[in-house]
């Protein structure tokens, strides 16, 4: 006669269960890295001249080994720098008429600052003993800047936000029509674009 | 009508438990599908600055690259002077562009050219060590570069 198997008890098995879902749940760190992206230049041929940049389009950031700012040979809190950036970029200086004028500018149009947003060029350059905690906080000061007029940009123009919609579609939670939206997007930079150079830095203590 | 009527003897009946286990294994599978245990074994301190203006790294695409002071453990021996690491070990300026192609080999093939490298740089680091970074990177080709940050902003604090 054969025996009947006795049942397992199962009981315990949502205690184990439990002990290594805890573990787990512990061990886990869900990590989502995030930054400020950038291209680089290209190493350009020693042969090619660097194209002319005329005084009024350049805003020239400076930030030394002490990680102070000179904006423009004025010294400046770092706090202060977006507003300067975004009054640089924003200020549309050349006459109304001519070829360079930007209709969309609601800066001080100034002649003495930049002629319009794709003239304008903001260089940095730092020192080598600049701390690199000063160097992304310029960086994301000039960012915010460049996003806070592509933002106004595109509320004016097609009702959202730069920023929120540019995050919709890399994350892919933006649901309508991708292609169309992208387009948009790239007619806002073109309004706005991305001008940052960075000069090789100084060597120490200069 | 009958049945409408309620039922006698108003004893909460027990609540079902069979199928606990199962639902503790379904979140256990998920937790540990989504583990990542981590695989490179920090060498440089890594206190990451802030930022807010930022975008996500699409990590299936990125190499990275860590500098910072030596650990406080190992800096008896490497000294406090700013370092470079990729993968496992310390990586002098030289041999960034080797390291760095050997760490590229092992993305997915379709990707290899899209590959973004991240750079994870020490808030106290000087900047005279990631530029010349970024001037390998320039002389390797390799021009997409992110700098991860932690949320937050430098002026808040």
């Amino acid at each position: 006669m054969r025996r009947a198997t006795p049942e397992v008890n199962a009981g315990s098995m949502a205690d184990i269960a439990f002990l290594l879902l805890i573990f787990f749940l512990v061990t886990t760190t869900i990590e989502k890295d995030k930054g400020i992206a950038r291209q680089l230049p290209p190493i350009e041929p020693p042969t090619e001249a660097p194209p002319l940049i005329k005084e009024k389009n350049l805003f020239i950031v400076n930030v030394n080994k002490d990680d102070q700012l000179l904006v423009e040979d004025n010294l400046m809190e770092l706090k202060d720098l977006r507003q300067a950036a975004i009054a640089f970029l924003d200020n549309g200086g050349a006459p109304s008429g001519s070829p360079e004028y930007c209709n969309y500018c609601k800066g001080a149009r100034s002649p003495s600052s930049s002629d319009n947003p794709d003239k304008a060029v903001i260089s940095v350059q730092n020192d080598r003993l600049t701390s690199y905690k000063m160097y992304i906080a310029v960086q994301n000061e000039l960012v915010a800047a460049y996003n806070f007029l592509r933002d106004r940009e595109a509320e004016r123009l097609y009702g959202w936000k730069f920023t929120e919609m540019n995050k919709a579609i890399n994350e892919g939670s933006f649901k309508g029509n991708e292609d169309a939206a992208k387009e948009k997007l790239e007619a806002i930079q073109k309004l706005f674009p991305l001008k940052l150079s960075e000069a090789e830095p100084k060597t120490k203590g200069q | 009508m009958s049945k409408f009527k309620k039922k006698k003897g108003g004893e909460i009946p027990a609540v079902n438990t069979a199928s606990l286990p199962d639902i503790v294994f379904m979140l256990l599978f998920f937790f540990m599908v989504v583990t990542v245990l981590r695989d490179t074994n920090l060498l440089v301190q890594n206190q990451l600055p802030k930022a807010d203006q930022v975008e996500k790294l699409k990590k299936d695409r990125a190499v990275y690259i860590y500098a910072g002071k030596p650990s406080s453990r190992y800096q008896e021996v490497f000294g406090t002077e700013g370092r470079i690491q990729i993968g496992d070990k310390y990586t002098s300026i030289e041999s960034i562009g080797t390291a760095l192609e050997e760490a590229r080999r092992k993305l997915l093939p379709e990707l290899q050219d899209k590959v973004y490298v991240a750079l994870k740089v020490d808030g106290e680091t000087n900047t005279g060590l990631v530029s010349d970074i970024k001037q390998v990177l320039r002389e390797r080709n390799l021009l997409k570069i992110i700098y991860i940050t932690t949320p937050g902003n430098e002026l808040s604090n």
